[in-house]
């Protein structure tokens, strides 16, 4: 244990390298669908921001990954598949976001409820995009499709006018994954993070001691809609579909099984628990041995019973029993 | 004689929101239990009434004992293998019944096909004002109406009721003073779900029988019971009208999807006025 924490710095480097150097290794069909992993713990990361530092329960956060993944296909199929198009899927979830944040925390309301009424704004927006279909629902010229979705989504368009290729969107969805993970670790160390840790953790003493609680909530928020609108894009250019599933109860639930089964308390948690639970939705999807949802379910209800805490702070738990280390 | 319509269209809408709320009020009411596996004990309760009527039993019979008896067993179960080791962590309630939701629907998946099912609504239907209305919407506003005034005199009149109401007020005390609270908590759980089993079954007939089924009501519901807040009976009917109306109204002007949205926009600014439900401002009182 000693030793890996010696090394720890020096396995982080190798890890990064091998996650971008796969771009040459594997064949290309493989390297796309690893591709839909690495922006998924993208998203996932957005719910350890918000989860797990600042302690928001939101049952919402696919919704802005949706919302993000729609105004990328929007613009870029209305012409503009360059930078606006992926500013625009960051700017339009953090705009959603601190509309809806700060009715929910300047309102203080409290956990659960924030959790329910997030979850409900999107299933009103799976809803509404359900029925948006038809010639007369057109943004920019582009048809939203209703339950059809928007298929054709163009990849990303460089500053050169040349087109993202596959290998190249792998490596850009390495490197905001890589990105977005150094920038959370960064910003928990800032006052701000820390700011938003103690908030967490005892809400009326941080407000006694001068922080505004609401504004911190808020702020993290926000971020954690821009992160995960950013994944949303690069799904959408990676498919090149957008649907109204993103905004449906079931992407929520993965979400949040993410969460609960890699464990929040640790910002690798969700993206262990995404990897793994991705993983297995595939696995079981193409043996067609039982029902997704229901192995899901009973995985996603077993945690909660039984690793309340989740996988990865658990195994450091027993790997520092282990070693002996009393910390 | 559009005014005639127009209001027995609203009474309808406001009963179906009470009636497929009451079940996941009950239980959050009493017990501060979010069960997120309410659409699913409405499903459930579809399935029961459309396999009874298809085996052959009386299709009263069926909804209204053979639904609510088999949902009340399932949340019986429910709560004694999963939600009693949940209580005060009310995070992880709602998360496990987030599963148990998930895993219901795939073993529906699984047993019956994404086919739907159904029965005919019995009852014919009668002509209001140059529109025609079938009587099962009039059976609907009747049992909504029932469930309500049942569940208000249980509460109300009955030893268990009292039991519960104390239990609900405060746990210890009414343990210190002998009371198994564990077994009101289990029972109360089971009368939910027996209450939501019984909507299940009463909807199917318009709705027929899917395994997402649940998910077409649990918004309206959460919202429903989340802003009428902790009084179950009271912030039904108060939340049901207010949201039935409204959303009645822009359906009427707009589109249903319309109405869904004034909804959510309607609870959102409510709750940002009374973070504890209409029930935490008003009518504190009452049940």
């Amino acid at each position: 244990m000693r030793a890996l924490q010696r090394f720890g710095p020096a396995l982080w480097t190798a890890g990064v390298l091998a996650l971008f150097g796969l771009a040459w290794v594997v064949e290309l069909s493989t390297l796309v669908s690893l591709n839909v992993y690495v922006i998924m713990a993208t998203l996932a990361l957005s719910m350890a921001l918000v989860w797990g530092v600042a302690g928001i329960f939101s049952f919402g956060q696919s919704a802005f990954f949706g919302l993000g993944a729609y105004a990328y296909a929007v613009l870029a199929l209305g012409g503009q598949g360059g930078g606006l198009a992926l500013f625009v899927a960051v700017a339009l979830p953090s705009a959603a976001a601190a509309l809806m944040g700060y009715f929910l925390f300047y309102g203080r309301i409290s956990d659960v409820y924030l959790g329910v009424i997030t979850l409900t704004a999107s299933l009103i927006l799976y809803h509404l995009v359900n029925t948006v279909s038809g010639a007369d629902f057109r943004l920019l010229g582009v048809a939203l499709g209703g339950y059809n979705g928007i298929p054709g989504v163009p990849p990303i368009v460089l500053a050169g006018g040349q087109e993202l290729d596959f290998t190249g969107l792998y490596l850009l969805s390495v490197a905001v994954l890589v990105a977005v993970y150094v920038g959370l670790r960064l910003l928990v160390r800032t006052r701000f993070g820390q700011a938003v840790a103690a908030v967490r953790e005892h809400e009326l003493r941080a407000e006694l001691l001068g922080y505004d609680a609401r504004a911190y909530k808020l702020g993290v928020f926000i971020i954690g809609a821009a992160i995960a609108g950013l994944a949303g894009a690069l799904h959408a250019t990676w498919g090149g579909f957008v649907g109204p599933d993103v905004f449906g109860i079931g992407f929520a639930a993965q979400t949040i099984i993410w969460a609960q089964v890699g464990g929040v308390s640790l910002l690798a948690g969700p993206v262990v628990g995404c990897v793994l639970v991705q993983w297995l939705t595939t696995w079981l999807g193409e043996n067609r041995l039982a029902d997704t949802n229901l192995v899901l379910g009973v995985i996603f209800v077993l945690c909660v019973l039984l690793l309340p805490a989740g996988l990865l702070p658990w195994l450091r738990q027993r790997s520092r029993r282990l070693a002996g280390g009393a910390e | 004689m559009d005014f005639l319509v127009l209001s027995f269209h609203l009474v309808y809408a406001i009963a179906l929101l009470v009636l497929t709320s009451l079940g996941l009020a009950i239980v959050f009411g009493m017990m501060r239990v979010v069960n997120f596996a309410h659409g699913e004990f409405l499903m459930i309760g579809g399935y029961t009434l459309v396999l009874s009527v298809q085996a052959g039993i009386n299709v009263w019979l069926a909804m209204f004992v053979v639904a609510p008896a088999v949902v009340g067993v399932i949340g019986w179960l429910l709560e004694r293998l999963i939600i009693r080791h949940l209580y005060g962590r009310m995070l992880d309630t709602i998360l496990a019944t987030w599963g148990v939701s998930l895993a219901l629907i795939g073993l529906a998946t699984w047993i019956f096909g994404f086919q739907q099912r159904g029965v005919v609504a019995p009852l014919g239907s009668f002509t209001l004002g140059g529109h025609r209305d079938s009587w099962y919407s009039v059976l609907i506003i009747v049992v909504a109406v029932v469930s309500l005034a049942g569940t208000w005199w249980v509460l109300r009149h009955t030893r268990v009721g009292l039991l519960a109401r104390g239990t609900m007020q405060n746990a210890q005390m009414a343990e210190a003073l002998g009371m198994d609270t564990r077994r009101v908590y289990a029972w109360t759980f089971a009368a939910g779900a027996a209450v939501s089993g019984l909507a299940g079954a009463v909807m199917a007939p318009l709705t027929g029988a899917v395994p997402t089924i649940g998910t077409a009501y649990v918004t309206r519901a959460f919202i429903t019971v989340i802003t009428g807040g902790a009084n179950a009976i009271t912030g039904t009917v108060v939340a049901s009208t207010l949201f039935g109306t409204l959303s009645e109204a822009v359906t009427h002007w707009a589109t249903p999807v319309a109405g869904h949205v004034a909804l959510l926009g309607a609870a959102i600014v409510l709750l940002r006025l009374m973070p504890s439900g209409i029930t935490g401002r008003f009518f504190r009182r009452s049940l």
